[in-house]
């Protein structure tokens, strides 16, 4: 199936008790295929085309704000008119899921596949010291298992999870396991895991406020050094990513998503001229994995960062390696994506022949 | 085993629709598979064309740029990839319209007219799956006509699986014009 029909099967299964959307190509298929399936009438989880994206997330943050496991998802402009809702639910310590599937921008841009909302997604896009836990997914399985991975998550931390998709995955089909339908928490179970939310308040239990307003600074300084507590928590405990035949490579690429898939291609084909190429590709881009591409780096003569954009991700490549070796920055802008061979051309033109 | 496999053409031609019964079908022959379309404005008119890969083995790359078979069903689609079919690899085109025909002699050029085909059954639709019969027949991975059918079943709605029978005599037909 389509990466997102599979995003909508596994929030189904997953036990989500909600989802707000807009449609926006190239991933209202989401929303097409939830009203598809009707889940209302089996697991009894809310569908629904809201007004606006900026009414969806709101109503996310309703939703989150009363312990439910509700999503929303969008792509590039349309999360961008979410960021306000969003730097709320993270200010607020809300779990929530959120999915974007990239296309081209500046603006509105195109409707084809991009990765450059990578600074948008990993620097908190809204206002604010917060950050999202950003999952890249690069198989529509990784489409299904990450609803599943990023609401464990958000729940864990009480910290919204983004589900960072281009559009190749997205529309791309390939074959999937999907995992056994959970059923939805109970109030009781709800009330068990969210002890914080804002449900009706039963049985004398203080009141519970949630909010992301607070006018005494030194309170706000509190808070925002809770949040940092938690972020430095995730960092520690949730990094994750992959490893390909970085051990004797020469050269290492670090490439997310989808493009990470082109990039095993390259490998491939670059073995056939000789050259050794590893990869790295990070699972979270928030947390980045900079250990791990630090240690992969080294003894290495350079680094390729594969994206689709004009260089986000290399800032942060670049820091983990601190300038030990040569960092160079290859991307398609616009919704081109690259083919295996131009990522070839690009580590021959900008690493090995310099 | 890997086939790393393009089909091209027009918007309407039933590209996309082919192309996911490729995959479904390889799917059922327990092989992996990935389907990447050009999707989009290009849909409504204009070219479509939609990339499947069928392997043995875990799929990297669901964009390529060279391509063991290119099935090309308009000029447009086959100036841009004819060029791109590897050495020893199989060009299938749709004669109807092509002004300019490819001159490789490295790879193997079925030149078809699957639109005389499909009006001999007697049902335009089944355009699709009378390239779909020629693709079959030329394919060197032989993949068997009962994962086919269940393919076919897979991604037809179920109100379509009438259709089963007229889309299998498609299929046979296009064999039939690939080996004359």
């Amino acid at each position: 199936m389509k990466g997102n029909e599979a995003i909508a099967h596994a929030a189904i299964r997953y036990g989500c008790d909600g989802y707000f959307g807009y449609p926006i190509t190239p991933q209202s298929e989401v929303l097409e295929t939830l009203e598809e399936l009707m889940p209302w009438e089996t697991t009894g989880m809310v569908v629904l085309q809201a007004e606006s994206e900026v009414a969806a997330i709101n109503m996310v943050y309703g939703g989150a704000a009363s312990g439910k496991a509700v999503m929303t998802s969008s792509s590039s402009p349309g999360v961008s008119l979410k960021q306000e809702g969003i730097s709320y639910i993270a200010a607020a310590s809300l779990p929530a899921l959120i999915l974007n599937v990239m296309r081209g921008g500046p603006g509105l841009g195109t409707i084809q596949p991009s990765q450059a909302d990578y600074f948008q997604a990993t620097k908190g896009g809204g206002h604010g010291d917060y950050h999202l836990i950003v999952l890249a997914p690069s198989t529509v399985q990784e489409m299904v298992d990450f609803v599943g991975l990023g609401f464990d998550l958000a729940f864990k931390y009480c910290n919204p999870a983004m589900i960072l998709a281009d559009g190749i995955v997205g529309q791309m089909m390939e074959k999937v396991v999907l995992p056994e339908q959970r059923p939805r928490r109970t109030e009781e179970q709800i009330r068990q895991q969210c002890p914080w939310a804002a449900d009706g308040r039963k049985n004398g239990r203080k009141r519970n406020v949630i909010t992301s307003l607070e006018l005494e600074s030194a309170r706000m300084e509190v808070i925002n050094h809770q949040l940092q507590d938690r972020y430095r928590r995730i960092e520690r405990d949730e990094t994750r990513w992959e490893e390909i035949d970085v051990e004797g490579a020469d050269y290492l690429i670090v490439a997310f998503g989808s493009i990470a898939r082109i990039c095993t291609k390259a490998k491939e084909l670059a073995a056939e001229k000789g050259i050794k190429v590893g990869i790295v590709r990070p699972i979270t881009l928030w947390p980045f994995p900079t250990e791990a591409v630090r240690r992969a780096a080294e003894g290495k003569k350079g680094v390729l960062c594969v994206e689709l954009n004009a260089g986000q991700m290399i800032e942060d490549v670049r820091l983990a390696v601190h300038d030990s070796l040569p960092v160079e920055h290859f991307g398609r802008l616009g919704g081109i994506i690259p083919s295996p061979e131009e990522v070839v051309e690009a580590l021959e033109q900008k690493l090995i022949s310099k | 085993m890997k086939e790393e496999i393009i089909i091209a053409g027009f918007g309407g031609q039933g590209v996309l629709s082919m192309g996911k019964i490729l995959a479904y079908s390889g799917l059922m022959d327990d092989k992996e598979v990935t389907w990447m379309p050009s999707y989009g404005p290009e849909q409504r008119g204009g070219t479509a064309n939609v990339t499947v890969i069928l392997s043995d083995e875990k799929i990297s790359s669901p964009v390529l740029d060279r391509y063991d078979i290119v099935i090309a069903l308009n000029q447009q689609s086959l100036d841009k990839f004819a060029p791109k079919v590897k050495p020893g690899g199989i060009l299938i085109y749709d004669t109807n319209g092509i002004h300019n025909r490819p001159t490789r002699d490295d790879i193997t050029i079925y030149p078809v007219d699957a639109m005389e085909a499909t009006l001999e059954i007697g049902n335009s639709k089944a355009y699709n799956m009378v390239v779909m019969g020629a693709l079959l027949e030329a394919m060197p991975y032989k993949l068997p006509m009962e994962n086919v059918i269940k393919g076919l079943k897979k991604s037809l709605p179920e109100r379509h699986h009438k259709l089963i029978p007229l889309n299998e005599q498609a299929i046979e037909k296009g064999r039939e014009m690939l080996r004359k």
